[in-house]
């Protein structure tokens, strides 16, 4: 049995603004083992970020954790007062933003960010933490990196720059890096290089990872256990290979359908989810998926179903699951779903994740 | 001199000593610093042209009296020929162009025999010490307002802050500098039978500059303590902050290095259009306090059609503007490494 790094127990974030209370996180349950893989996916809007930000406590305004703990070997991060948090960011849970070109501070040299990470926790001597910025940024295969870290981030493209990110979340030797969305501004050979990147470090290091994105290919390649968040919940948990074999959760499936597969017969057309994600201070009675799911029934429109354990480590909250769901059922779901699509994506296009998933 | 592959040689036609001084950041730097100052020549030219084109296309002369009598037709011819306003327009102004190439920048209309160069000079130290010591005074005060604001915001400091800096907007400078002399000159002086209170008028190094300096940097400092609340903010909310916060990074550490290097970039722009503003002299405060400026020497040499006075002061003014406007672009390339000079 592994040893548990970091335990998210029944987390709720919200935000208070004036249109209401939005519930981003309700009631988020999830666990990291050490050195372990987890892949967080869900549409945009679902609540993988804030989960992460909750994590580090850097849920911006109007957000707070209104309750819930989350346990880092034992320690409650949400107790934890400003010099301890200080102590726990970059240190022991490090980072890794969405949007590489916004994230780095644009007046400052990329070494000296990247230093200032590993001086601010002591655990370097300064002239140890200027070597390692070299080194780090060789690791991440930055081209001659004595010189470029002395550059600034306009002078870095945009994957050099989500490297640097890597290298300075990794600077501090982190037990956890939570990657948001690490590829999605990248041009696919960049991504690439980045997932080998990242797979490299993990086996190399033994750094646990939080992979969050919506891109299905990118969490076969590199994670060991999923969770599939669904407007601001886990819909569906279990190890990578058993979640794409058998989904259980229509969401999840939904999700799996709409990634475009070469080994797949030409006539399995992409499956895209029709409608979009529910508006979170006003979320729907009973299962938060069912005015969307093909395979509704009654119940989920009155009672929310528990999260239940469908397969060895595998969980799913939903009433019907697909193991129950018929063939023939399957079959017009399909159908349907591509010709609600087609009409959905001529009202609104954000609607459609089936694209963008298949990146 | 080899030249490097793939490396575009913009030095090639230039001899070797020279190319080596484009080449280098300095170099380039100093280059910049030239061709600005070279700019000025047209831009003066230009200042000149239109200003002298206004006084002459507004109504009156230098002659004309307030009041009712008026100079004799004789006196006024005499005048004009002696201080050349008999010949047309043009070749004035490129009389005036002539002398100025000597610095002869003309004697003044309204006092006699005295020279514009002499009476500016007399201006200057005063209105100059005024408006270095409220710049001195604006910097520090305004942005450090406006980031305890940006940093507390929605809290009492920066309600605070804020209204008064909107009330420091509000007010005129003559309210102010009035108001002041009222509270600080003739009540204090009844209230502590004359053992303390501000002297209301006149300019000394000493307790005669509080009030004249405060009236002067109210406005200005209300105006950098609001820019530098909102740029702030704005810098707070960024991605990269963000990524600071991350790192596990002091408070201290994430504002002065992350958000105030970025937060005071549009603030500098500022800052030298105020400079130049400040040392010009302001009439008002200048006469509330009955300084002897150029803030009002100027204004008064408008009324009176002092012509070369106006012309004079004018070409100073604008000197000085370009002057402050190189210096922000010049400390832009040290703040901000993505700006390059061209």
């Amino acid at each position: 049995m592994a040893q548990t790094l970091l335990q998210v127990e029944d987390l709720h974030t919200q935000f208070f603004t004036s249109r209401g209370v939005v519930r981003a996180v309700d009631g988020v349950n999830l666990h990291i083992d050490v050195g372990e893989t987890l892949g967080i996916v869900g549409e945009s809007g679902c609540g993988k970020t804030i989960t992460a930000l909750s994590i580090l406590r850097l849920v911006p305004d109007p957000g707070k954790i209104t309750s819930g703990r989350i346990l880092f070997r034992g320690n409650d991060v949400v107790k934890m007062d400003d010099e301890e948090i200080r102590d726990f960011r970059g240190n022991d849970v490090a980072m890794i933003f969405q949007d590489p070109m916004t994230s780095l501070n644009p007046v400052t040299r990329i070494g000296s960010q990247i230093e200032e990470a590993m001086t601010a926790h002591k655990r370097f001597t300064p002239e140890l933490a200027k070597s390692r910025v070299i080194e780090l940024l060789t690791r991440v295969r930055v081209p001659s990196a004595e010189q470029r870290a002395r550059d600034y981030p306009h002078q870095f493209s945009g994957g050099m720059r989500q490297r640097a990110m890597i290298a300075m979340g990794l600077s501090n030797e982190p037990s956890l890096l939570i990657a948001d969305e690490p590829t999605t501004a990248l041009d696919v050979t960049v991504q690439a290089q980045i997932i080998q990147l990242m797979k490299q470090l993990n086996r190399e290091l033994g750094t646990a990872m939080m992979l969050i994105t919506h891109n299905m290919a990118l969490v076969a390649s590199l994670c060991q256990r999923v969770v599939v968040m669904y407007a601001g919940r886990v819909v569906e948990e279990g190890p990578v290979e058993q979640i794409f074999k058998s989904p259980q959760h229509p969401y999840t499936w939904s999700l799996l359908r709409s990634v475009p597969r070469v080994d797949e017969a030409r006539k399995d057309r992409l499956v895209s989810i029709k409608g979009l994600p529910p508006d979170l201070t006003n979320a729907p009675p009973g299962c938060k998926f069912h005015p969307r799911c093909p395979f509704v029934v009654d119940r989920c429109k009155v009672e929310e179903p528990p999260l239940g354990e469908v397969g060895p480590d595998q969980v799913a909250r939903c009433w019907v699951l697909m193991r129950n769901v018929s063939e023939a059922d399957i079959a017009t779901a399909k159908q349907s779903s591509i010709s609600v699509a087609a009409a959905e994506k001529l009202k609104a296009p954000a609607a459609d994740i089936g694209g963008k998933a298949g990146s | 001199m080899a030249v490097i592959a793939g490396r575009p040689n913009r030095g090639a036609l230039l001899p070797a000593r020279l190319s080596a001084l484009t080449d280098s950041r300095a170099g380039s730097l100093a280059i910049f610093i030239i061709k600005r100052i070279l700019w000025m020549i047209p831009i003066v030219f230009f200042v000149i042209l239109i200003t002298f084109l206004l006084m002459h296309l507004a109504q009156g002369s230098p002659w004309d009296k307030s009041g009712g009598r008026q100079l004799s037709a004789d006196v006024v011819n005499n005048l004009n020929i002696k201080y050349g306003l008999d010949k047309p327009e043009y070749q004035q102004f490129f009389i005036y162009l002539g002398n100025i190439v000597h610095f002869d920048f003309g004697l003044s209309y309204q006092y006699e025999g005295k020279t514009v160069t002499g009476l500016i000079a007399e201006g200057i130290p005063y209105t100059a010490t005024l408006g270095v010591l409220a710049f001195i005074i604006i910097v520090p005060v305004g942005v450090g307002l406006g980031v305890l604001a940006a940093l507390r915001q929605n809290t009492r400091v920066d309600y605070i802050t804020m209204g008064f800096a909107t009330a420091a907007a509000s007010f005129p400078n003559f309210v102010i500098g009035a108001l002041m002399v009222v509270v600080f000159s003739v009540l204090m002086a009844k209230w502590t039978q004359h053992a303390f209170f501000l002297p209301a008028a006149d300019f000394a190094l000493d307790d005669h500059l509080i009030m004249p300096v405060i009236t002067l940097s109210l406005l200005p400092i209300a105006y950098t303590a609001r820019l530098t609340r909102a740029s702030t903010l704005d810098t707070i909310r960024q991605d990269f902050i963000r990524t600071a916060w991350a790192k596990g990074l002091s408070e201290r550490l994430v504002v002065v290095k992350h958000v105030l290097k970025n937060s005071l970039i549009p603030v500098v722009t500022t800052l030298g259009p105020t400079f130049a503003f400040l040392v010009t002299g302001s009439l008002i405060v200048e006469t509330v306090f009955n300084i002897p400026g150029i803030g009002r020497a100027f204004v008064t040499a408008v009324e009176s059609r002092d012509y070369p006075m106006i012309l004079g002061t004018t070409i100073l003014f604008s000197i000085i503007i370009a002057i402050a406007n190189l210096v922000v672009d010049v400390m832009y390339v040290f703040i901000d490494p993505r700006v390059r000079l061209t």
